[in-house]
Order: structure tokens, then C-alpha cells, then sequence
């Protein structure tokens, strides 16, 4: 049991959670996740997590809500006890001085990457950071990401804030602009693709951060497999992070579907 | 826990068990039929993934199938029995209708009697020496039926005995993983004095008596008697911790802790690496149990989503297999189909189980193998390609050889296939533990008997070591490496000579 210490709505679907979790304060490292359980009935979902403070003792996560179980989680507050949290999970993020770092972020992927870029910059490289959102009402985190950043670009579907246009479109501007040595992405597995899609026509190594469906996060069930290079891998103890440039990602976004139908009835279920 | 002939021969001879021997003649034991189990009928009990199949024996029932058993000189039964649980003594104690003294013979040796009574395959273990089958041919005394009963009265009388606890010594132990090697080592650690924690990565205590075996063969409340038992006894149990992650084995140095046991479990679920096997529909007998068992997805009220399917493929011969095939009746496939590359001769799953699923309309293939998965537009399986094997020569494991038959494919339509073809050891624990020796299959490496890893103070057991083995044989190791542990701790921190 875990208590909340402090909860912000981002938006009416985006909220930002600071949760006891001493040892994990301490032990997690960029692109590290946690697997979260709210109620006896609850699901296990994975979640990133988006800062941590040792002195405290709490961690930070940011939750869009998708169905039920990100909903129950949306739906506590202040000093309600989250059932069951577990990690720091998967493989943290590699992080070395390379030069030039460009990090992408779309959609509550924006809250996986802050802690990336912070530590991109923490280690000496000169940080480009993209993010994007639908519209100027669901883009998160934008101060922090600027604090961290060397540049920021901000991009929204509509054009209701920054500049109007697909994440893609800010990357490709900064590529042509200066030499990019590394880049890495994070946000809908769609847009994973096309970010993928482009460095590699520039031949810029990338990262993603998949976000597939697990189970219980430890290596044991194989619901999250993806396959990169040609091989099976499971995500949550060989990833979360792959070289974007060999990741399946037509799989991948087949597989995040693999439980919709009955999703959605579990939707209606808790609804009515 | 290691007994001499000696000794056994010397308790054979007590006047109570001599009496009982005069009791009844020879030929009148051989002339009792072996009991039979009461079971649930297949048709109600499939409709609920919660109902136990095994109903239990009565008292009588009990008393009459302990009757068969001669009390033999030469006891081959224990032979046979992995941690040499004294057969004949707590059997002759039912006899007389002494059950709790059975239980507490029991106990002796095995720390989760209801447990194994159960889930134990005794029909190529202690059942398979018994007298009656290696001598008369005839059919062996129902040597598991008889310790579930003797276990299974003793819970439900209430006055489960709570073990004698030495006085604590103030040495801390940390365990890491609640499956059964973990808690039947915590289990002697606490007896002893010891300061135990258990290190849980799941939200729940057990391992795979939890989140894999499913509760028709093994009901939960059955395993959380024996958690609470435990409790009582003073170990802790921690969940959500991950060792190697949330804090590692020198942190928890740190903390104190003076010696691991590593009871990690064979976690990591195998695939086969054929086409199509990451679509839709197609997962690990690990996922679909777990889903289960584990977070209760039969039911409505679970968040957790299941995928049903009207047929439904489960790969594989093992109880996992089993487990996985019976779990899809009941979430309402209308066939439900085993997989199988061999025949059912060479199946590792127990006899009782795969009785038990052709009672409930499983349909068995075997000596068939999938060789590709075919999905539909949205990547969702629909038919499995499959082609059928002949046996050859033995292999290494003893077991014909299956080979594939050139020409004879052909497709079975599925909407859910279980992957059910193995399990690799858990990594977290050898990756993260430095100079901890693993061997190539990734199994921790120990010193046989003893228990004890190429770091002195850290101990590992069950299926880690053994890759995926049993719960007697997990449970086996728990208690032998507690033995030496016990040993190792007092010598360095007590200046105790432990007698070895
Ligand atoms: C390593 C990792 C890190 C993650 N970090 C975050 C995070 O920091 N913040 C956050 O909000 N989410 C994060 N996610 C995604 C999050 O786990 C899912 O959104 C959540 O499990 C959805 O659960 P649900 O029951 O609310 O929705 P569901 O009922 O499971 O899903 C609702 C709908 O969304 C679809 N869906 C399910 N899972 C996903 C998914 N992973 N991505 C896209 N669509 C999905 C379903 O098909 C369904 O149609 C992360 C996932 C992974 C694997
Ligand atoms: C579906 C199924 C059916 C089976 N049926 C039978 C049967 O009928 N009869 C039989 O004898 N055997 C059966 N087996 C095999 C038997 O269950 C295993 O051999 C036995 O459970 C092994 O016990 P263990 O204690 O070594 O590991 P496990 O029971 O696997 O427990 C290991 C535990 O350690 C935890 N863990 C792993 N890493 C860490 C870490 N780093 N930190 C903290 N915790 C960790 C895991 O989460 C898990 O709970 C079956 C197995 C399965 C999967
Ligand atoms: S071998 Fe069979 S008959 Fe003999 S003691 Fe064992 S159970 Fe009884
Ligand atoms: S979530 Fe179960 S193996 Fe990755």
C-alpha cells in the first residue's frame, strides 16, 4: 500500500501523481517503470516513472486516462493508498555523452521522456527536445521540458498552441538544421513509427520506449513481446527501450490492440 | 530429516504398530479394492474455474484404504519418495484412526503435506514402489490421497499444531521468492530461531501455487493456511519487492540480512519461435494462468480482461498444459484441444490430470506439432498449421524421439492458442547478483545436498537450480538448505559446532 501525497490535474484525461515509494525513489534510473494495481480486483498497468525525490521518498507518475484501470487511478486522491506498486522495472535509459541529443515526445509520452532529458543533460550533451499534442489543452509538462532543454519546439496538431504540425515536423526541421547524433522517441506507437521512419532515412541511431502490454512486468508472461531485429524480446526486462530502427512496430501496434473488445467491455462494466 | 534403516525397522517394531499388524491378515488387506476418489461430475465442475475436482476422503474411506497397506519390512514406498516422507508410520496412524498423529508424521518431513497430497505426481514417485504395484501387480495403496486426508483433517480441525520455536538468535535471513522451496525454507530458518523475511516480487504470497496452478486442483485457502501458519510462526513476508531492483542483494546486506535463499522459481515462459506466433490470441500458458489464477479473470468483477475463444489450443504435455487446457472449458471453449508432439505415453503431465481432462471433453492430438499460425486481417489468430510426428529412438531425456512426417500438414481453427512448452529459469537473480555462478541453461549453480551457491552466504533451491521441476523436489531443497545454512551461520556467528 501506497499512500498519495500530492495529485495535479493536467488535463481532464492528464494527471500527475506523487506517491510514497522510498526504495523506489532511491533505486530507479531514467526510463525505469513501475507496475501499479489499484483495488483487490484491479489490473497491473505499467506506468514510467517521471521523477523521483530521495529525500521524500516519492515518485512521480503521470497517468492519461485509457480505460479502467488508468481511470481508478486517475480517480484517487490526495491520501488514498494505492493497493499495490512495484519496481523500479526494465532496463534504464543509456545515457552518455554523445554531442547532440534530439528527444521527441507526443502525448503523455511527453512525461517518460522529462526524466531521459534531464539526464541527457545531466551527462554534458546539447539537448533538442520536441514535444506535441493534439491540441494546446493536452500538452504536459512544458515548463519542466524547457528547464531541461537546450531548445524546445512545441508542436500541436490544431496549431491552437506553438507551431501547427506533426512531431515529425519539428525533427526534421532541427536535422536539417544542425548534426543530431542520437535521437529518442516516446509517445503513441504510431508516431514511434514515423519518428523511426525518418532518422533512419538520416541514419541517426534512435531509440524508442514501447509501451506494450504487460502482465507482471518481471519477465514471467510474455504478453509484452515485440520483435526487434527479427527476434521475440520481451519488453519489460529486455526493454522498455529498442533500437527503433529494427522494432516491428506494425506488431507492435497490432499487439496493443490484442485485448481491445474486451477492454471496452470491461469499460462498459464499470461505467453502468 | 535423513533416517536410518535403523530407526525405521526400530519404529516398526513399536507395540502399537505390531498390534496392528496381528490386526488383520495379509490376505484380507490384498483382498480390499483400492478407494476412489469422490470427484466432482465433469459437467458441474466446469463451469467454475474455483471448484475443487477432488472431493476429499472420509474418515472411514481413509481408514479402509490405510488398512490395504502391509506395514512392509522393507518400505520400497519411501524409496520412491523424493524427501523420504516415513510412509508406512503415518499411514498406520490413520489406520488407527489417529489422524492427527499422522498429519504431525507428515510434517516431519514435508512442510506442505496438503499441498503435495494434491499436487505431487505419485503415481512415478512413492505409489509406483509400493508393494502392491511392484510385487502383486496390483493396484498401489492411495499413498496421495491418504496425505491430503491426513493433511486436510488436520486443518480443518482447527487445532493445527504451531511447530516449537527455538529461542531467537537475532540472525537475520532474507528468502527471496514465496513459491514452495522459499516458504518450506522459511519454515525450518523460524523453527530454528532465525529472524526470517520473505521477498516477494508479486503482489501475492506462493509463487505458482497462486498464479499458476489453477484452484480446481489446488484451492488457494488450502495454501494461505499454510502462509498463515508462518506468520504465526514469525516470518515476514514483503510483496512488491523485487530483489535486484527495488534493492539489491548488498543493500539488503546492509540492512543486516546475514544469508539469502534464492527460491526464485523457473519463471521465464519458453515460445517455439515459429511464424506467426506473435499475433493476437497466441500467448504463454504463464499469461493465460496468471491472468487466471492470479488476478482472477474468469470472474466479471476483475479489471484484468481474458480472451475466450469457441476453440481453443493449448501446446504441450505438462501440467502446465493440463492446467491451461481445463482453464479454457471453463471460461467456455467448446473444444478445447491439447497439442501434443508425442504420445500420450511420454506426456509429463500426472495420470490424474490428463484423467481428469478427458472426463471433461478435452480433446487430446497428440503426436502432433504446430508449425505456423495464421491470423486474420487484424493479426488475430485463426487456424494453427500442424503436422504429425512418428516416434523414433530415444532421446536424451529417455522419451521417443518424435519426427516430423513429411506431407501430412494440415490446419486446426483457433481464436486462442496457449503456448505451454516449457519454462526457463527466472534471470532477475543471476543477473543482477555479481559472481553468483549459473550454468548455461541459467540455472544457479550449487553445491549438490548442501544447498550452497559459489557466494558462501547465499543459498538457492527449487526450480532455479533444478529448472522446472516439482513442488516436492522445490520443497525438498528449501528444507536441506536451511539444514546448512543453519550449519554455515552457526559456526561463523555462534562459534557453534554444528553436529553435520
Ligand atoms: C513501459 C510502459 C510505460 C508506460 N508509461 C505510461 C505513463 O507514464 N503514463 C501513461 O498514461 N501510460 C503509460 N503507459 C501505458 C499504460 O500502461 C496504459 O495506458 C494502461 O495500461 C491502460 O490501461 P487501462 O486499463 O486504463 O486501459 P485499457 O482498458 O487497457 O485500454 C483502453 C484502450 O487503450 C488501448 N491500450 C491499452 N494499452 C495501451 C497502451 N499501452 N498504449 C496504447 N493504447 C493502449 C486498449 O487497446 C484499449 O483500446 C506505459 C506503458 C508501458 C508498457
Ligand atoms: C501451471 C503449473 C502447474 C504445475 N503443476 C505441478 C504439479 O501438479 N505437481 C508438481 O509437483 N509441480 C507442478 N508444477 C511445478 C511446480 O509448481 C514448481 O516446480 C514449483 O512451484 C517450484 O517452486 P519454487 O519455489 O522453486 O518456485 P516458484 O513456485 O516459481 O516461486 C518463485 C517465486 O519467486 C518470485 N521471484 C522471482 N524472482 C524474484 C526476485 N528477484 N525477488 C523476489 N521474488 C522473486 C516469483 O515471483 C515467484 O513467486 C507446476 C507448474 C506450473 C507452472
Ligand atoms: S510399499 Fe505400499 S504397502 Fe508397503 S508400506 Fe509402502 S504404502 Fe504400505
Ligand atoms: S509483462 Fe510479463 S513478461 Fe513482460
Amino acid at each position: 500500500m501506497n499512500k498519495i501525497v500530492e495529485k495535479e490535474n493536467f488535463s481532464e484525461k492528464v494527471v500527475k501523481i506523487v506517491v510514497e515509494a522510498p526504495l523506489i525513489a532511491k533505486a530507479r534510473k531514467p526510463g525505469n517503470f513501475v507496475i501499479v494495481r489499484v483495488g483487490e480486483k484491479g489490473e497491473r498497468i505499467p506506468l514510467t516513472i517521471a521523477g523521483a525525490d530521495v529525500s521524500r521518498g516519492t515518485i512521480t507518475i503521470i497517468v492519461q486516462k485509457m480505460g479502467v484501470s488508468s481511470t481508478k487511478l486517475c480517480n484517487l486522491e490526495v491520501g488514498d493508498y494505492v493497493t499495490d506498486l512495484v519496481g523500479p522495472l526494465g532496463k534504464p535509459t543509456e545515457i552518455h555523452n554523445v554531442g547532440t541529443v534530439l528527444c521527441c515526445g507526443g502525448g503523455v509520452g511527453v512525461a517518460p521522456l522529462l526524466p531521459i532529458v534531464e539526464g541527457y543533460k545531466k551527462a554534458g550533451n546539447r539537448v533538442v527536445t520536441v514535444i506535441a499534442a493534439r491540441s494546446k489543452d493536452l500538452l504536459i509538462l512544458e515548463e519542466e521540458m524547457r528547464k531541461h532543454s537546450d531548445e524546445l519546439i512545441v508542436m500541436t496538431d490544431d496549431g491552437s498552441y506553438g507551431r501547427k504540425g506533426l512531431v515529425t515536423e519539428g525533427m526534421e526541421e532541427v536535422i536539417k538544421r544542425e548534426k543530431v547524433d542520437e535521437c529518442i522517441t516516446i509517445g503513441p506507437a504510431v508516431m514511434m513509427k514515423f519518428c523511426s521512419l525518418l532518422t533512419k532515412k538520416y541514419e541517426i541511431p534512435t531509440m524508442a520506449s514501447l509501451n506494450s502490454i504487460m502482465v507482471d512486468g518481471t519477465g514471467m508472461c510474455g504478453a509484452c513481446r515485440v520483435t526487434v531485429d527479427g527476434k521475440t524480446k520481451f519488453t519489460c526486462v529486455d526493454g522498455p527501450e529498442f533500437d527503433a530502427h529494427k522494432i516491428d512496430f506494425d506488431e507492435m501496434m497490432s499487439r496493443l490492440g490484442g485485448y481491445k473488445e474486451e477492454e471496452n467491455d470491461k469499460m462498459d462494466h464499470f461505467q453502468n | 530429516m535423513e533416517r536410518s534403516e535403523e530407526y525405521i525397522k526400530n519404529e516398526r517394531k513399536q507395540e502399537w504398530r505390531v498390534e496392528l499388524q496381528k490386526l488383520t491378515k495379509a490376505k484380507d488387506r490384498m483382498a480390499i479394492e483400492r478407494v476412489e476418489m469422490t470427484e466432482m461430475a465433469p459437467e458441474e465442475r466446469i463451469k467454475s474455474q474455483r471448484v475443487e475436482v477432488n472431493v476429499g476422503l472420509t474418515k472411514e474411506q481413509a481408514m479402509l484404504e490405510a488398512t490395504r497397506c502391509m506395514d512392509c519390512v522393507n518400505p520400497t514406498c519411501m524409496e520412491g519418495c523424493p524427501v523420504s516422507i516415513n510412509i508406512p508410520k503415518f499411514i498406520k496412524n490413520i489406520e488407527r484412526g489417529n489422524i492427527l498423529e499422522a498429519a504431525s508424521v507428515l510434517k516431519e518431513t514435508s512442510a506442505l503435506p496438503a499441498v503435495c497430497g494434491r499436487v505431487c505426481p505419485q503415481e512415478v514417485q512413492c505409489e509406483q514402489r509400493c508393494f502392491y504395484v511392484e510385487k502383486l501387480n496390483l493396484p498401489s495403496v492411495a499413498i496421495g490421497h491418504l496425505e491430503r486426508f491426513a493433511a486436510d483433517f488436520e486443518r480443518e480441525s482447527g487445532v493445527i499444531s504451531v511447530p516449537k520455536i527455538a529461542e531467537a538468535n537475532g540472525i537475520k535471513v532474507a528468502v527471496i521468492g514465496s513459491g514452495p522451496s522459499g516458504l518450506s525454507f522459511a519454515g525450518d530458518m523460524a523453527k530454528l530461531g532465525y529472524d526470517v523475511t520473505v521477498f516477494e516480487a508479486l503482489h501475492e504470497i506462493g509463487g505458482v501455487l497462486k498464479y499458476g496452478i489453477p484452484e480446481f486442483r489446488l484451492p488457494n485457502a488450502v495454501v494461505d493456511v499454510e502462509i498463515e501458519n508462518l506468520r504465526k510462526m514469525g516470518v515476514k513476508f514483503i510483496t512488491n519487492y523485487i530483489v535486484g531492483q527495488t534493492a539489491s542483494l548488498d543493500d539488503l546486506r546492509e540492512e543486516g540480512y546475514k544469508a539469502f535463499y534464492v527460491g526464485s522459481g523457473a519463471g521465464l515462459p519458453r515460445f517455439m519461435n515459429i511464424p506467426g506466433e506473435n499475433s493476437n490470441g497466441i500467448m504463454s500458458s504463464n499469461e493465460y494462468l496468471t491472468r487466471v489464477n492470479l488476478m482472477g479473470a474468469d470472474s466479471e468483477e476483475s479489471d484484468t480482461p481474458i480472451l475466450r475463444g469457441k476453440n481453443v489450443v493449448v501446446v504441450g504435455g505438462g501440467n502446465t498444459a493440463m492446467d491451461s487446457v481445463r482453464t479454457a472449458k471453463r471460461l467456455g471453449a467448446e473444444r478445447a484441444i491439447i497439442v501434443y508432439r508425442r504420445s500420450e505415453e511420454e506426456m509429463p503431465a500426472r495420470v490424474e490430470e490428463v484423467h481428469h481432462a478427458k472426463q471433461e471433453g478435452i480433446e487430446f492430438l497428440t503426436l502432433t506439432n504446430p508449425i505456423e499460425y495464421i491470423a486474420d486481417e487484424n493479426s488475430r489468430v485463426k487456424q494453427i498449421k500442424v503436422q504429425k510426428m512418428e516416434l523414433g529412438e530415444p532421446d536424451a531425456s529417455g522419451r521417443r524421439r518424435p519426427i516430423p512426417m513429411e506431407g501430412s500438414e494440415y490446419t486446426i481453427d483457433a481464436t486462442v492458442v496457449v503456448v505451454a512448452v516449457g519454462v526457463s529459469p527466472n534471470p532477475l537473480i543471476p543477473n543482477s547478483v555479481e559472481g553468483l555462478e549459473v550454468s548455461k541453461w541459467g540455472t544457479i549453480e550449487v553445491v549438490k545436498d548442501k544447498m550452497q551457491s559459489s557466494i558462501p552466504e547465499v543459498f538457492a533451491g527449487g526450480d532455479i537450480v533444478r529448472g522446472g521441476a516439482t513442488v516436492i523436489l522445490a520443497m525438498g531443497d528449501g528444507r536441506k538448505a536451511a539444514k546448512n545454512m543453519n550449519i554455515y551461520l552457526q559456526e561463523k556467528y555462534l562459534s557453534n559446532k554444528v553436529e553435520h
